[in-house]
């Protein structure tokens, strides 16, 4: 294998992650916002795997595999809970649902 | 450096960006899937080819296909994005940045060899002193199963009373 | 004697039952408390002078203490009761003169809705009244001082609903409040350079360490001359009292003609051994009395309320008793402190009756002809109006300001100035008694006849009516009107027995031309010197001087009556008061003093007031409270249920970490 600057890797992971938060912070509609985390899930994934390969350990390999699992869950659970807001709300608004748009 | 590992980090980059600034939910999705693949082809060439594999299947495969799957029951959603919201995170974001370039380039970035990681070695990890993390992370998936399970239940009522 | 303590404590004990219970009580428990626990303290004086008198112990007093009040370094005041010649005298004044006035009230305050309100305050007053004469240091006279002047305030405004008549006592608090600072001052001086409070030590300490003149002599006795002066509403701090008439007939009686206005005289006759070595401040007590006497006198010429006429009467009897202790006639001047209680009382408590009778009319121009209508008042209101005026031979007024003339007379090189000008006081005193007299009780009645004196079935012993309200300023009783032959025994006994005490009086210390039976002289020397002795005098100046006195009294009575002629047509030809000339206005409105505090010193402070309203620890205070809306307003941005603005505040913090983590 060729060798790979490994500090490169942690600022891609970086940009990565920044670029979800950015999403989070614009972004109203709630499925979008969902979209972003899952983004910013996988960035830091990426910055497990990046420091496990630096080392030449399996561990950065199994925090990524858990932190799949988690992000599986959390996506099951959060669309879940999307559909049913919409079903009752007709509005994925993160705005209109939040403190100024109670009914 | 390494002329792949380079392209695929700017396919990356450009594909979130183009995740986070879509209009139509389906596009942004889409983008994202580009995103996770080129991903996987970074872990690749780290040798983490277990996960780059796991990262195509269940990342893009499973969990953006769920995705796919409520914005079907949604409909089209229209998320309008005015640009001058942009400004306070974009501010945010480039102060994220900076902080972030200097700390990774107070490092040496002499490049190192890179060594390959079997399956194996994973799966020896896992089971051995990661055993624990195993288990628990079976309680949250049970857990999730059983919450999504619950909510599609009081959802299935729900739509069902509308007479789908 | 070591249940002295029972005499003032059955008062106030009577004022606590009172004042948990009272509103619970019926109206004859309440009268039966009130005027009962009076009557018991009165048995108690009256067995505790007794056994004084029939064996008089040594050093002429007895203390009871009874416990240690204070313990600071070497200042230890006691709580305790002394019993010698003064306060003996001055227990069966106030606790013979308080019963009679708690009986009158039984009936006159029947109907009133603060029934048990009003004798638990008077109650309150006589115990405190008794606590202040007993008392055997300073400290516990000054407790009883307190006490007296809360329950003045409490019972001038005691028709609350009005508001002037919270005017009114507030000013006869915050008047007399000037004079207890003075006061507090003096007792300062007093404990800090003679170490004690206990006055028989202190007259003692006094005595052998100060020198006569000396700074800290002439100061102590000023201040305690200020607190006096303000207690017993002599000039300057006099403006009070007319206005305290706003309270119920009873309490001018008792507490503002008979007790607390003689509170003043009580005190400087007890603390006589600190006047006598500062001589500049017993001729200035001396000036300020005789100055009252002609203030007060000009002044209750050209009034036209009745109770103003006899509030004015009273400050210029107090005068003629300051007049009394500045030359040093201690003994004169406590003889006409127990007479006058008897007449000036009489005369309120049937003045009272009159008014209740005019239906709470207290104008004398809208009264008249009022000796035909109600003959007992008359009567008994007579016999007050002479002992006032001092008329010969027996009335108890004559024996007592006699004596004080004499002494004045003798006292020293100014003494035939002051003798001249309080022999002027006598033939005021006159005028404005009988022109009182005259225009209330003579000619033609001219008000409007009250509305329940022809009913005759008003005897006594009828209960309360149940209480109306809304009272004008100055309202006396609520039912309608009872004279006094009709009052019943109730009203009429005190009266009576005032009356009688009037005409016997005089007999406790007769002057030396009619006979001579210096019993109170005598009586009080164990406590108080005699002063300059009457028998240096040789008989016939006394009895020139004494005609001459006497003339000056009778001579008032056809003057009142002129100057009662004029005034009537001057008010009902030309329609009312305003329309007298403009000295009769003056003297009308006490001599300007109102006029003059008002604008030199009350206006200013209350301008002042006004500028620093805002001041900078208002706004400081105010400020705190704005503060704390600005971070209010602040905080309530961060919490606006929007979940990117949290998300946008973790990033925030995520970065301010970083950069902490970073450069740190």
């Amino acid at each position: 294998m060729a060798s790979v600057p490994f500090e490169y890797g942690l600022a891609v992971a970086g940009i990565l992650f920044i670029l979800g938060l950015a999403g989070v912070l614009v972004r109203r509609n709630l499925l979008f916002i969902l979209l972003c985390v899952e983004i910013m899930l996988n960035a830091a994934g990426l910055a497990f795997i990046v420091a496990g390969a630096r080392w030449g350990q399996a561990d950065g390999q199994v925090m990524f595999i858990f932190l799949l699992s988690m992000a599986a869950a959390e996506v099951a659970v959060g669309l879940a809970l999307i559909l049913l807001l919409y079903s009752r709300r007709k509005d994925l608004d993160s705005d209109a649902l939040g403190g100024s748009g109670r009914s | 450096m390494n002329l792949v590992y380079a392209a695929s980090a700017c396919v990356a980059i450009a594909a979130t960006v183009m995740v986070i600034t879509r209009r139509n939910a389906v596009h942004a999705l889409l983008y994202l899937v580009v995103s996770l693949l080129a991903v996987a082809v970074i872990m690749l060439l780290l040798g983490a080819a277990f996960v780059a594999a796991l990262e195509v299947i269940i990342y893009a495969g499973a969990i953006m296909v769920l995705f796919v799957f409520v914005i079907m029951l949604i409909g089209p959603s229209n998320d309008t994005v005015n640009p001058r919201s942009w400004i306070g995170p974009a501010i945010l974001a480039l102060i994220l940045l900076v902080e972030l370039v200097y700390v990774v380039a107070s490092g040496s970035a002499a490049p190192l060899a890179v060594k390959e990681i079997t399956p194996r070695q994973v799966g020896m990890a896992l089971l051995g002193p990661y055993l624990i993390g195993v288990e628990v992370t079976a309680f949250l998936l049970l857990a999730g199963l059983v919450g999504a399970f619950h909510l599609g239940r009081r959802l299935a009522v729900t739509l069902g009373r509308k007479g789908d | 004697m070591s249940w002295m303590w029972l005499i003032p404590a059955l008062p106030l004990l009577g004022f606590l039952v009172l004042a948990v219970l009272g509103r619970s009580m019926h109206w004859a428990v309440v009268a039966a408390v009130g005027t009962g626990s009076v009557g018991l303290s009165m048995l108690a004086a009256v067995a505790a002078v007794w056994g004084f008198w029939v064996s008089p112990p040594a050093g002429g007093s007895v203390t009871l203490t009874l416990w240690d009040w204070v313990r600071a370094g070497s200042f230890s005041p006691s709580v305790s009761l002394t019993l010698d010649a003064l306060s003996a005298v001055m227990i069966l004044v106030v606790t013979v003169i308080g019963f009679l006035i708690h009986l009158y009230s039984v009936r006159f305050m029947a109907g009133e809705e603060g029934y048990s309100r009003f004798f638990a305050y008077m109650n309150l007053f006589v115990g405190s009244m008794l606590l202040l004469v007993l008392a055997g240091n300073l400290l516990l006279l000054y407790l009883g001082w307190e006490g007296v002047g809360l329950c003045s305030y409490l019972l001038i405004g005691f028709w609350y609903s009005d508001p002037e008549n919270g005017r009114s006592a507030r000013k006869a608090f915050i008047v007399t409040r000037i004079g207890d600072v003075a006061l507090v001052i003096g007792l300062f001086l007093i404990a800090t350079n003679l170490g004690s409070l206990d006055i028989q030590e202190v007259a003692r300490k006094a005595t052998a360490s100060w020198a006569p003149g000396s700074a800290i002599a002439v100061a102590a006795a000023a201040l305690i001359l200020g607190g006096a002066v303000g207690k017993s509403a002599q000039l300057p701090l006099h403006t009070w009292l007319p206005d305290a008439m706003a309270g119920p007939s009873p309490v001018s009686a008792l507490i503002h003609a008979a007790t607390m206005v003689t509170a003043g005289v009580y005190l400087i006759a007890r603390t006589h051994a600190l006047f006598v070595l500062a001589p500049d401040v017993m001729t200035a007590t001396a000036i300020i009395g005789l100055a009252g006497v002609l203030v007060a006198g000009f002044s209750a010429l050209a009034q036209t309320n009745i109770k103003r006429v006899l509030a004015y009467s009273t400050m210029s009897q107090l005068g003629y008793m300051f007049l009394a202790l500045g030359v040093g006639a201690w003994s004169g001047a406590i003889f006409h402190l127990v007479t006058h209680a008897f007449f000036k009382s009489l005369l309120f408590l049937a003045a009272g009756v009159v008014i209740l009778a005019m239906n709470h009319e207290h104008d004398i121009f809208a009264m008249g002809g009022l000796a035909r209508k109600t003959p007992y008042t008359f009567w008994t209101f007579l016999l007050g109006a002479l002992a006032l005026t001092a008329l010969p031979p027996t009335t108890a007024g004559f024996a007592s300001k006699e004596l004080i003339l004499s002494r004045v007379w003798e006292s020293g090189p100014g003494g035939r100035i002051l003798w001249v000008l309080g022999v002027l006081g006598v033939f005021v005193t006159s005028v404005y008694t009988f022109r009182l007299l005259f225009t209330v009780f003579g000619g033609e009645p001219r008000g409007a006849p009250a509305h329940g004196s022809g009913r005759g079935a008003h005897g006594g012993g009828h209960g309360p009516k149940p209480a109306a309200h809304g009272s004008a300023a100055g309202k006396e009783g609520l039912a309608a009107g009872r004279d006094g032959r009709q009052a019943g025994v109730v009203m009429g006994v005190p009266l009576a027995i005032l009356a009688v005490l009037c005409i016997v009086g005089g007999f406790l210390d007769l002057p030396r031309t009619l006979g001579g039976s210096p019993f109170i002289t005598r009586f009080l020397e164990t406590s108080l010197p005699a002063g300059t002795r009457a028998g240096e005098m040789p008989l016939s100046t006394d009895s020139i001087l004494q005609i001459v006195s006497e003339a000056a009294s009778l001579l008032g009575i056809p003057v009142g009556w002129l100057v009662s002629r004029r005034a009537i047509r001057v008010v009902t030809q030309t329609g009312g008061p305003a329309a007298r000339p403009a000295f009769v206005r003056f003297f009308s409105g006490g001599m300007g003093f109102d006029w003059l505090y008002e604008r030199a010193i009350v206006r200013p402070f209350v301008w002042l007031w006004n500028v620093n309203k805002r001041d900078a620890a208002d706004r400081i205070s105010d400020g705190v409270g704005g503060l704390s809306m600005l971070l209010s307003r602040a905080f309530r941005w961060t919490q606006n249920g929007r979940v990117r603005w949290y998300a946008a505040g973790v990033a925030v913090g995520a970065a301010l970490v970083i950069a902490a983590a970073v450069l740190l």
